[in-house]
Formats: structure tokens, sequence, C-alpha cells
């Protein structure tokens, strides 16, 4: 039974990565349990989209369902979504308004703390049948996450042994979210993409700023991004987590040309978009930054794209199947153009944007590929090896070592070696 | 042309659409949207949710070709054939050469492999207008029942 312990690594600087990682479906569970279940916030959703008591919506974490809720003291609470009773889903809706949640199967009505509530024939009928006398129905709770929100983005951990939040984001990521989510948001939809590759492939491509402007012809075509831009990349303390950073107009047309020399890839001075709306940034922010790719290990990214704005969940559906959950939003002092402009922008990104749809495929042909190349490992060595640290540099793939020395960590990898 | 004529050229005009996108001939399919068009792909989800955002929106026609053009130049995608298979037509006339249309759709995507899996299911809800007799799209609004988009939404549906 491979486990990822038993996976060869070749080198200590993460510059060698073990397909089988990508693929075994007992490392796939042991993940779900150090990972998910582990000591690390998973992002579970936005506050702003469970305002108002009794207001819940549905996710996973790893794979397991999760229900969120806003409790009537104000608190969010989140559990695993199943009943206690028999283990039946308790919530199916994704989102909705409730003021008690009961079990579809056999009505057991639990509160928004997630207590026990009610068990209907509880003494049963004509004094036969129903519960046990010694049955505590005050003693059955909904299996619980802790919950803790920064600026209004709400993590949820299994563990009791995870730091508190503000430590796990570090100073970088705590600035990055300090600075989009500043002022009250407001919602403006979501989308979902299934892709059959594993989560982790996703993870390497949101650390990978190398692959922006070569995979993504659309962004180097029409200036969004080139890896010749001003832009770099900033980790926490522990390299798990990562903000690559651009900023736009910051190269020249000549200099990008021979950049891209070689690469047989369209590079065409000549193109224009008959609408280029769609490329304006209305600079919102104090920095020059219009482009933040900020992943949070192991579930959530964030992006400022120009003026497009979204979280994007990372659900796992075993190995090789994930679901990404892009939930947009603008601030609640947008006027209608620039809700407008926003909405226009949500075309560069998602399952049909015109930026981003090639990141499905990406992580697809990946995982094609190496299905029986499980002994073999990939290369990760742009921006060079070695020890990890933040950057000004874009063409590089450091920060996927960063996730992959925590991965090690929480799989235990080095523990056992040392015994 | 009569009343049943323009119904017909509006059925017509839905036909052409998805042959069109089955063929791989989107410089034309692009020719069958008014200049100020609006097309949108909008997910069930935020439909039924109240919310705006939409899958893929263009507000005019300059929009959608920009979207062949990227998907011809710049887009890597999975490769595919798409087949569209489009249900009855229910027409409204609402005025003198304006018409609204509704019908449902699916949409099934074979890889070069030649498997084919079922790629979204929905609905057309569209405005048509008569410009010197030729039956054009106002607004066409894809709802799309299979919100979790498969792979990547490359190729309209």
């Amino acid at each position: 039974m491979p486990t990822a312990m038993s996976l060869e690594w070749p080198t200590d600087d993460f510059s060698r990565i073990p397909f089988a990682a990508y693929l075994d479906e007992d490392i796939y569970v042991e993940e779900q349990e150090r990972i998910f279940r582990g000591p690390v916030w998973s992002y579970l959703a936005l506050e702003a989209e469970i305002p108002n008591t009794g207001d819940f919506i549905t996710t996973y974490v790893g794979d397991t369902p999760v229900l969120v809720n806003r409790q009537r003291d104000g608190q969010v609470s989140a559990f695993v979504n199943r009943c206690m009773h028999r283990g039946s889903m308790l919530k199916r809706e994704c989102r909705g308004n409730a003021t008690m949640h009961t079990c579809l199967y056999h009505q057991w009505a639990y509160d928004l703390t997630g207590q026990l509530r009610a068990v209907p024939f509880a003494k049963g009928h004509m004094g036969r049948g129903g519960l046990p006398p010694d049955f505590d129905i005050k003693s059955v709770k909904l299996t619980s996450m802790r919950v803790e929100s920064y600026r209004g983005v709400l993590f949820g951990t299994f563990s009791d042994e995870t730091e508190p939040l503000v430590d796990y984001l570090g100073d970088n990521v705590r600035a990055e979210l300090d600075r989009v989510f500043n002022r009250p948001i407001s919602l403006l939809g979501y989308q979902r993409q299934r892709i059959l590759g594993n989560w982790k492939l996703y993870n390497d491509n949101v650390r990978d700023p190398n692959h922006g402007a070569l995979l993504h012809m659309f962004h180097a075509t029409f200036g969004l991004y080139r890896p010749t831009q001003r832009g770099g990349v900033k980790m926490d303390d522990r390299h798990r987590h990562n903000i690559s950073y651009s900023m736009m107009g910051t190269s020249d047309d000549d200099a990008d040309a021979e950049a891209f020399a070689g690469t047989k890839k369209v590079f065409d001075k000549g193109f224009r978009l008959e609408d280029p709306s769609m490329l304006q940034y209305d600079k919102e922010y104090p920095d020059d930054v219009s482009l933040t790719i900020l992943s949070i290990f192991p579930n959530m990214v964030m992006q400022q794209i120009t003026n497009s704005l979204c979280t994007r969940q990372i659900q796992t559906r075993g190995p090789g199947e994930l679901e990404l959950y892009w939930t947009y939003f603008g601030y609640t002092d947008d006027d209608e153009k620039m809700t407008q402009h926003r909405l226009n922008q949500a075309n560069l990104v998602g399952p049909g944007g015109l930026i981003s749809m090639e990141d499905g495929e990406a992580v697809e042909m990946v995982h094609r590929a190496v299905k029986r190349e499980q002994n073999e490992h990939g290369i990760v060595e742009i921006g060079g090896k070695g020890e990890i640290a933040d950057h000004d540099y874009l063409v590089t793939e450091i920060p996927i070592r960063g996730f992959w020395s925590y991965y090690y960590e929480l799989m235990g990898i080095e523990a056992e070696q040392a015994a | 042309m009569g009343s049943s004529g323009e119904r017909d050229a509006v059925v017509a005009l839905m036909i052409d659409y998805v042959h069109l996108i089955d063929e791989d001939r989107l410089e034309e399919w692009v020719e069958l949207f008014t200049v100020d068009c609006t097309y949108k792909i909008l997910s069930r989800e935020n439909v039924d949710a109240g919310y705006p955002l939409e899958l893929l929106s263009c507000h005019n026609k300059g929009m959608l070709r920009d979207r062949v053009v990227s998907l011809r130049e710049a887009n890597l995608y999975n490769l595919h054939t798409d087949k569209h298979v489009l249900g009855m037509v229910r027409t409204n006339q609402e005025s003198d050469g304006v018409w609204t249309a509704q019908a449902n759709f699916s949409v099934y995507q074979s890889t070069l492999d030649g498997e084919t899996d079922l790629f979204a299911v929905g609905t057309y809800r569209d405005r048509v207008v008569f410009d010197d007799g030729r039956p054009l799209f106002a607004e066409k609004i894809v709802v799309n029942d299979t919100f979790a988009v498969a792979r990547m939404l490359s190729t309209p549906i």
C-alpha cells in the first residue's frame, strides 16, 4: 500500500515531485485525514453570503460535506452536514435560511448551534417504543468545526491543534486580505468548474506565475500579464501560502517579443480587441498591482485580475477530480457602471474565462499522462533551486516547492524518515 | 413577410445558430447577431438565486467577434466537436418584426478519441428582430442547467 511516506522524494528542496502523490487512492484518503481534518484552516465561505440569522450555505472541506450557518448571536458555526442519528445529509440545498435544521429522514431537529433539540416520538406511542429513558438529547450535537473569520473571509478547522487563524495566514496574506477586503463587499454570483485531475495539480497551477503567459496566451497577447512585467511572489513563513502579483504596463512590446521568441506561440503586436473595455483597469487600490493570485493552503485562491475579484474554493472529489467553486464579488459602494465593468471582466476567468479556461485542460493533461509514470517525478526548478524565499521576478515556480514543503510536513514524511 | 413567414424565419435562425456552432463556422455564427446584441450564458444557480453574474457575456457584436478571434488565436482548449439537439421552439410575436422565442437544448461534446459526453442542457431565451427582412438575434440568453461546467466552456453553447 503506497503512502506519501513511502514515495521517493529525491531532493530535499522539493524540486522533484513524485507523480504518485497525485494519483494514489490511499494517499488521497490519508490527505483527507492529515490535511483536511488536520491542523489547517480551510476556506469555507464569505460572511457576506450569510448576513442574517439562520442564513446557511452548504459546501465541502476536502470531500466532507459541511453546513455553515449564522447563529442567533451573530456568530458563524460550521458542522459536518450529516445527522447524528443515521448519517443522512442534513441540508441538501446550496443555500437558504432556516431556524432549525431538521433531518428529512427521521425529523431529528438541530438548532443553529448544532444542538439536537427534538426527536419525534421520543416517548414512543402509548408508552411503548421511542428512545430509551437514559437517552440524553442534550448530549447530541452535530460534529462541529472551529470557525474563524478574517476580514469577512470564513475559515474552519477540524483540529484542536490548529494555530490561531491570524498566525496561520501570516503577515503577507493578511496584508493582501486587508487590501482587497478593505470595505463591505457585495456578491455577484457563482461559477463552478469540474476538472478531472488531482486537487494538488490545481494548487501547483496557482503557485506558478511562469505558466501565466505561456499557457494563457490571451494574457500575453493583450498585455494583462506578461512575465516581463514588474511583479513577484510573496509567501508566509512556512511557504504554504503564496501571493503572485504583477503590474500591467510595466513591460514593453519589443522586450516581450524577444522573450517569447522561440515559443511557437502567437505573440502578435497587431492583435486588438474590437471591444477593449474588458482589458481596462480602473485602479482601486493604493498600489500599482493589477493582478494578484493569492493561494491559501489547502483549498483557497483569491484573485484580483484588474477589477475582477473572486475567491475560488478547491473541493476534492477523489484523487482524480476536483470542483472549483468561484464566488465573485464587488463592493457595496460600487456604482452601476463599476458593477457592469466587474461583470464584464468576469469574462476573463472562470470555466469560460478568456484567460483561465486553459487551467482545466492543463491539469487534465498532466493527470492523464502520468498515470503509468507514478515512480517518475515532475521537475520544479524554474526560478531557482534550494532555498524557498520571496522574490521580485515572475519567471518562477518556486512557490510550488513551498506548497510541497508544507504538504510533506503535514503528511508526516519527515517524522517517518527520522524514525 | 406575413407573420407565419416571420415565425418560420425565427425558427430557421435558431436552427442556423446550432448548426454553425457544430460545424465550427463561428465567424458566420457571429453574423446571426445585431450590432448591439446581448449574448449571455447564465448559470441556472445564479438565475435562481438572483445574482447577475454570467458564465460568458457579450454586449455587442464586436465582443462576440473577440471571443471567436480569441478561440482561434489565443486560447488552448479541449479539442472536441459539438453536437446540439434543439427542442421544439415556442415563439411569440411581440410587435411588428420583433419576436421572442424559447427552446430547450442539449449539447454533446466528443473528444478526438471519439468519446462523447453530455456537456450541457438548458434553455435558449431569444429576442429576434428583422433587419431588412432578415432575422437577427438582438438578445440570446442561454440558461445553462449544467452549471457545474465539465472541464471548460470554450466553444459557445
